[in-house]
């Protein structure tokens, strides 16, 4: 810490000689006063920057909540000539693309934690965090444009087919093999929340006091049952807080989605068929949007799909806070 | 713990167990065999294509007119760089200083708030805060700006700015603190010329963090700059930006602006793998904040 050091030191010397600017301004109870509330404000404007969503999007969706009320999620009817809208097509792909992404990433996203903090050599463990913090850190249209022109194609030429051939019969899997649909867009999602999940649980894992893994150990459990006994089931309540904070990211998830999912606002029950989500449908309708009606009810849907994120968001942040106990969670590099 | 099956009174570890234990390391060798793969392909697709279409023309023309071959992005660069610049503006100093509310006068129930309030805003879809930037700029200005886009981008950046550079401050021994005050230091300098300086290094890292992030945000772009084919260096009017030319470009039906897009792609990616390996070298040439 050699950094403020030489402030102290020359400011005492140099006191009686000549009144150094740190001293001058000893007289400034004024400045202090100043200086607080300036403070102050910056750390209220992040109270104040959600109050302003808040009221933003409540006062401009005023307009279509009066016209519809709460008919507006349980139809599924989206006809902006007619100035008839339901969201239900869109909260339902959100809700399903949201939970294919889970299925696929939980348990990779556990498993590559498990790996990084309690099996891999330790001159491993830094590069191989550093990697899948870099996933991250792809901007998310980058990986739609990859999604379109390499993961859709692989999609429609081999696994749709395979999938349709052998689970077919589960209704899940059926129709033409488009590539582009609900499948693809869980897929690239659950490439874009793995880091999230797995480097909270990573951070929730380490805190996991050592003796609880010696005492597995000693009573003779192996590497795996040390894991499972000492070491996840500790951890339980940060690893979902982890997996809540990754279905956050991906109910919001907009580029990479809007640009694989199909963007059609219909209801159907096979993973390979287009569907919408609420992100998609402001992102593609939003700055086209003529009508005040129309935009109300795309302001609405932001509306509901920012209240969405904000409960899975807070429910999230209190589970990892159990675990980790003040010290903060970061989700993102 | 073969020693601990070596003692005679320890029965052998069974079969059944044994295998469990192989079968979950192998397990989880294969996870990140799995998730390493789409990082590979994406990585190595993208150098592959990116630097294949990159030219002088893409850096230096802008865009052609539909059914044309050439052109560029050069517009789209500049652009972004400008909206960086309209974010980093606003966002920082109110990020920074948020910072210093939560570490310095932040240790009771308000801070509390403040600071969970920022991590709920962290969460906050970004096409959500397009929104906003649509309704507090667009709607007052009547149309699209490089403004607008600014605003939204500056209000991601706040909340995490906000938070790192509060775990930056508060790793600041409180020993300097008191040193400072036992001279007759006034308070705001000591916040400002000793515990921000010592600090200096961690912050400058979560501010380009945030940088990063925000370098390749789409969505909250969409409905405030809008994106223009032109030249345009005011900030009051719609402006070309990487991210969106990109996306637009994907989704069109043409070759020739599909090979844009990966060139776009990989500038875009040097720029905020640039800006991440600038903080890791500032870092570790830094006296004290280490991330």
């Amino acid at each position: 810490m050699p950094g403020p050091q030489p402030v102290d030191t020359t400011g005492v010397m140099s006191a009686q000689a000549q009144r150094m600017p740190l001293l001058r301004s000893s007289d400034g109870a004024m400045a202090d006063r100043l200086f607080k509330y300036t403070i102050t404000a910056c750390g209220f404007a992040v109270l104040g920057v959600l109050a302003l969503i808040v009221y933003e999007l409540v006062l401009r969706s005023g307009l279509s909540w009066h016209a519809f009320g709460f008919k507006f999620f349980a139809t599924s009817e989206w006809d902006p000539v007619n100035e008839q809208f339901g969201a239900l097509p869109f909260i339902y792909g959100t809700l399903v693309s949201s939970l294919v992404a889970l299925i696929i990433a939980v348990p990779l996203a556990v498993g590559v934690a498990v790996f990084t903090t309690e099996m891999c050599p330790k001159k491993l463990r830094g590069p191989l965090s550093f990697f899948v913090e870099l996933l991250a850190a792809i901007p998310s249209v980058i990986y739609g444009l990859w999604a379109v022109f390499v993961l859709v194609p692989l999609l429609s030429g081999y696994v749709q087919p395979f999938l349709g051939k052998t689970l077919g019969w589960t209704g899940l899997f059926t129709g033409p093999p488009y590539g582009i649909g609900m499948l693809a867009a869980g897929i690239i999602l659950a490439i874009m929340i793995i880091p999230i999940i797995s480097s909270i649980t990573r951070e929730v894992l380490m805190v996991v006091p050592q003796h609880q893994r010696e005492a597995a150990l000693a009573l003779g459990a192996t590497r795996w049952e040390m894991i499972r006994v000492g070491v996840l089931r500790n951890a339980r309540a940060g690893i979902v807080g982890g997996i809540i904070l990754g279905l956050g990211r991906a109910l919001g998830e907009t580029m990479a989605v809007t640009m694989v999912i199909g963007n059609r606002p219909e209801i159907a029950k096979s993973l390979f068929a287009p569907g919408y989500t609420m992100a998609s449908v402001l992102a593609n309708e939003f700055s086209e949007a003529t009508g005040d009606v129309y935009l109300s009810a795309l302001i609405e849907i932001g509306l509901a799909l920012f209240l969405v994120t904000i409960v899975v968001n807070a429910l999230a942040r209190l589970m990892v806070w159990t675990v980790t106990r003040g010290q903060p969670a970061r989700g993102h590099v | 713990m073969s020693e601990i099956t070596s003692k005679t009174t320890v029965p052998p570890i069974s079969l059944r167990r044994r295998l469990t234990d192989h079968a979950m390391t192998a397990a989880s060798v294969l996870t990140v065999v799995i998730v390493l793969a789409p990082l590979i392909a994406i990585f190595g697709y993208l150098v592959y294509r990116g630097v294949g279409s990159l030219n002088w023309d893409f850096l230096t023309k802008t865009p052609k007119p539909v059914g044309e071959l050439g052109g560029g992005m050069a517009n789209a660069i500049v652009g972004s760089i400008m909206i960086l610049a309209v974010a980093s503006v606003i966002g920082v100093p109110f990020g920074v200083g948020a910072g210093i509310y939560l570490a310095e006068f932040g240790r009771n129930r308000m801070g509390s708030i403040i600071r969970f309030t920022a991590d709920v805003l962290n969460g906050v879809p970004s096409i959500v805060i397009g929104i906003v930037g649509y309704a507090i700029v667009v709607l007052y200005q009547h149309h699209f700006s490089a403004l607008a886009g600014g605003v939204a981008l500056a209000i991601m950046m706040v909340p995490t700015i906000c938070r790192t550079t509060e775990e930056m401050l508060l790793l600041v021994p409180q020993a300097l603190r008191e040193a400072a005050y036992g001279l007759g230091v006034p308070r705001w300098r000591t916040t400002l010329s000793i515990v921000l300086r010592t600090a200096t290094s961690g912050v400058i890292t979560g501010v380009m963090l945030a940088f990063a992030r925000i370098a390749g945000e789409t969505a909250p772009l969409l409905f405030t700059t809008l994106g223009n084919q032109f030249w345009n260096t005011h900030p009051g009017e719609p402006t070309a930006a990487l991210p969106l030319q990109i996306y637009v470009y994907a989704n069109s039906p043409y070759e020739d602006w599909h090979r844009q897009a990966w060139a776009g792609s990989f500038v875009l990616i040097i720029l905020i793998v640039g800006s991440v390996a600038a903080v890791r070298y500032v870092v570790r040439r830094g006296s004290f904040g280490t991330a």
